[in-house]
């Protein structure tokens, strides 16, 4: 196909941010449910909760991998200088999942009560260190790291880990479990159900607190990542949605209308991305304390031939991989019932 | 230790690893799609046993390759900066169809396989469960067309120079089927459909020394030796394309399996020995002109020698190490075709049963194909140094900037994934144990749910 005419960066920038916008929305669940899983006491309750997400986790993780394969492809210089300046929070994140992946498949392989609660705390710090490292990662991200002229990474894994980063990681982390808490409550039914309402108000409290100190910090202390909307100000209509759709979650949860409550979690992820990549673009990587040496939709991309060739693939696989998205979650609606073949 | 031995050893011990898990996948998977057609075909209970049998043996090499995958994904990133920059437009093409193409179809259907028993009826089952297995096998496409490109770059051009050189991609299907990507899967898919296939005929045969399950092991039995017996066969046409191929396109790496110093006709084909570095010799028993007609199917062609396609020695691999890892996957490649095709006659004749030596030989078999895959792999990743890229760039040049990476980070990964993957495997070997002695269920002889509806054809 001829793509001569389009901006291709910015085609694969927006595409690179659905691809993890896809991964915040549906792993996000999983890996907060990992999160509450030690509020549960009982076992039944525990399977219950892996079973909420046990035919659908996998697939989601696929939106990571597919993300990074993307970034690969789309930009290696991000790819590269990102993977290897986060040297070890990244093995840290790969041994993180591993341990949540493998987890949610043994832990109920075998009855004893030792085995079961080793697998329970892996499953539940392995979730909880994912979701704060990638919102170190953000964090980072959006804080700008120390780059040189060609684009290398100058910093230590300690200096990654600065105050911002680290609010941005308990902000994704309690954004997290409250997304997590509300897809629990959509595939629950009974007394668990009744409590997780309960642990949503927390959830959603904890969530609220981060993500107001986070607005906060944002424009003290990182006015470029409100530049964009001071020079647009309609771009301000996506903030106030975000907040709509924040705020309508509890009134959601309190009317017993999980569903939608779930959806506005998925629109105020969206929203969120979205103010995210509007005030990055065209950056992907910000430089601090040199923005001159910043990584963008230019000096970052693949050859104009890669990204149109790729965007080929993307315009053949995305509808399909939507389509058995979709039919996957549609076989697994409605609530969990422990059988045999579950976790 | 230096950064670039690290790094390698670091990703070597991750690859080895993970690849002990996705030839199961595609193997079982063939099984299962194989199991699952014969119970709609026929409706016979004990296929719908075995279906869910091996499923859970399935299950549990799946879950272990999807967690370690991604470790390979990020290790390009972490530990290979440079080489990501240099091979991104290219490399990372195809890493990105492999998620868009074949983990999103595996793992989307791999919840109804694994799930949907009573959600689904009995032909969307078998859909999924082909689609699982068309998933793995997409995604064996995808890889080694990736890796097929660092052995045989083709369709691209060199842009830039120095530090900023990098492949650009000018023509994709040329890319995607460069001189070696069709040989290579195919040898690799052989491979792996082998170790599907000896999974089932070894736990099969352990259960008719025991005495155990045996219409589900004989059943179980048959299906594996013909799957295990085809593969092999057609491992032994894949090899030996491969090898032509591998002769014409990288005559070094041949030259290395072989330990062919001088350019010769009628060369010698070495059956074992070993390379004398120091002195440039092989010593081991050898068929004179076998090399020369394999490679070209004519002993009077020359097969080049080392010495003339990498003068020096800083372009050669480590040459005994690439003999040995070679020569061990051809003879245990061999001695597949010699196991399936004695166990096949056998229970063909129907004298299988009373054979313990037989049965046990065939218990053993499962170690063949994992061990021709991992010494095969090492043979193709090590015959291809000291690039990185052939020809283009060379291993040490494709790490990550030394400022950036430090010795220190790459042990510390080394330590925690050497950790990590001893407690996988160890979990790994036990649950599977667990699942073998524990055998199929009697229960599965009775299909529930949406499976048991009156639709379905009965004998």
């Amino acid at each position: 196909m001829n793509f001569e005419s389009l901006d291709l960066g910015t085609v694969w920038f927006i595409l690179i941010g659905v691809l993890f916008t896809g991964y915040a929305m549906l792993d996000g669940f999983d890996l907060g449910v990992g999160a509450l899983h030690l509020f549960t006491k009982e076992d039944r309750e525990r399977r219950l909760m892996l079973n909420a997400i046990g035919p659908v986790w996998d697939g989601n993780e696929v939106w990571l991998v597919t993300g990074g394969g993307a970034l690969f492809a789309a930009f290696p210089n991000v790819y590269a200088t990102v993977f290897s300046g986060f040297y070890l929070a990244f093995v840290l994140l790969l041994v993180a999942l591993i341990f949540r992946a493998v987890a949610i498949e043994f832990r109920s392989k075998q009855p004893m009560r030792w085995w079961r609660q080793m697998w329970d705390i892996g499953f539940s710090a392995g979730s909880i260190g994912s979701s704060l490292l990638i919102g170190v990662a953000m964090g980072n991200i959006a804080w700008g790291i120390p780059l040189d002229a060609r684009g290398e990474f100058t910093g230590t894994f300690w200096s990654l880990l600065g105050p911002y980063p680290l609010l941005l990681g308990f902000t994704t982390l309690a954004l997290f479990m409250m997304h997590g808490a509300i897809y629990a409550l959509m595939k629950t039914e009974g007394p668990l159900h009744d409590r997780l309402r309960g642990w949503i108000n927390n959830c959603i409290i904890f969530f609220i607190i981060c993500y107001a100190v986070t607005t906060m910090a944002t424009l003290l202390y990182l006015p470029h990542m409100a530049a964009r909307m001071r020079a647009q100000p309609w771009l301000f209509s996506i903030a106030i949605v975000n907040m709509l759709a924040i705020a309508n979650i509890p009134r959601e949860v309190h009317l017993g209308r999980d569903w939608r409550a779930f959806v506005s979690s998925c629109v105020a992820m969206v929203a969120m991305m979205g103010l995210f990549g509007l005030e990055m673009y065209p950056n992907l990587v910000l430089s601090h304390p040199e923005p001159a040496n910043s990584l963008n939709i230019e000096n970052a991309a693949s050859s104009p031939k890669t990204l149109g060739i790729m965007l080929t693939i993307a315009i053949i696989g995305i509808p399909i991989v939507l389509a058995y998205t979709v039919s996957i979650y549609w076989i697994f609606r409605g609530k969990v019932k422990l059988d045999r073949m579950s976790y | 230790m230096e950064v670039l031995t690290l790094s390698r050893f670091q990703f070597a011990l991750t690859a080895a690893f993970h690849y002990l898990y996705p030839p199961l996948s595609i193997g079982l998977g063939v099984v299962l799609v194989i199991v699952e057609a014969l119970w709609l075909k026929t409706g016979r209970p004990i296929y719908h046993q075995m279906a869910r049998f091996w499923t859970k043996v399935f299950a549990l090499t799946f879950a272990i390759g999807v967690a370690t995958g991604i470790v390979l994904e990020f290790e390009f990133g972490t530990n290979w900066a440079t080489y990501s920059r240099y091979v991104g437009d290219v490399f990372g093409s195809a890493l990105a169809a492999e998620g868009i193409f074949a983990f999103f179809l595996e793992s989307g259907f791999l919840a109804v396989l694994l799930f949907g028993w009573d959600k689904v009826g009995p032909k969307l089952h078998f859909f999924s469960t082909c689609m699982v297995c068309l998933g793995a096998h997409f995604s064996a496409v995808w890889i080694i067309v990736a890796n097929s490109w660092m052995q045989t770059p083709a369709g691209f051009q060199i842009v830039g120079e120095g530090l900023k050189a990098r492949a650009e991609i000018t023509d994709f299907w040329a890319m995607v089927f460069n001189p070696s990507s069709m040989d290579r899967l195919f040898h690799t898919l052989c491979g792996a459909w082998q170790a599907g296939a000896f999974v089932v005929v070894s736990v099969s045969a352990w259960y008719l020394l025991k005495r155990r399950h045996e219409d589900f092991a004989r059943t179980s039995l048959r299906v594996g030796l013909i799957v295990g017996l085809v593969s092999s066969l057609l491992q032994l046409v894949s090899g030996h394309t491969s090898a032509q191929g591998v002769a014409k396109n990288q005559p070094v790496k041949l030259a290395a399996f072989e330990g062919l110093y001088e350019t010769a006709t009628n060369a010698p084909l070495t059956l074992f020995g070993w390379v004398d570095e120091a002195n440039e010799k092989v010593i081991g028993p050898r068929i004179p002109g076998l090399l020369s007609f394999l490679a070209h199917n004519d002993r009077g062609k020359p097969v080049t020698g080392l010495r003339e396609a990498a003068p020096h020695a800083a372009d050669r691999p480590p040459l005994n190490f690439t003999f040995q890892l070679f020569h061990l996957m051809v003879g245990v490649g061999f001695g597949m075709i010699f196991i399936s095709a004695l166990g096949f006659l056998h229970f063909w004749r129907g004298s299988l049963f009373d054979k313990p030596w037989l049965l046990w030989l065939l218990v053993f078999s499962v170690l063949g194909p994992q061990i021709a895959n991992q010494a095969g792999w090492f043979a193709a990743e090590v015959g291809r140094q000291p690039w990185i890229v052939q020809g283009l760039l060379r291993t040490s040049e494709g790490l990550s900037s030394p400022s950036v990476v430090s010795a220190g980070h790459v042990l510390t990964s080394i330590f925690l994934f050497s950790a990590v993957y001893l407690l996988l495997f160890a979990v790994f070997v036990y649950l599977l144990n667990d699942k073998i002695q524990h055998g199929p269920d009697d229960a599965d002889l009775v299909p529930s749910g949406k499976l048991s509806l009156p639709e379905r054809r009965r004998s």
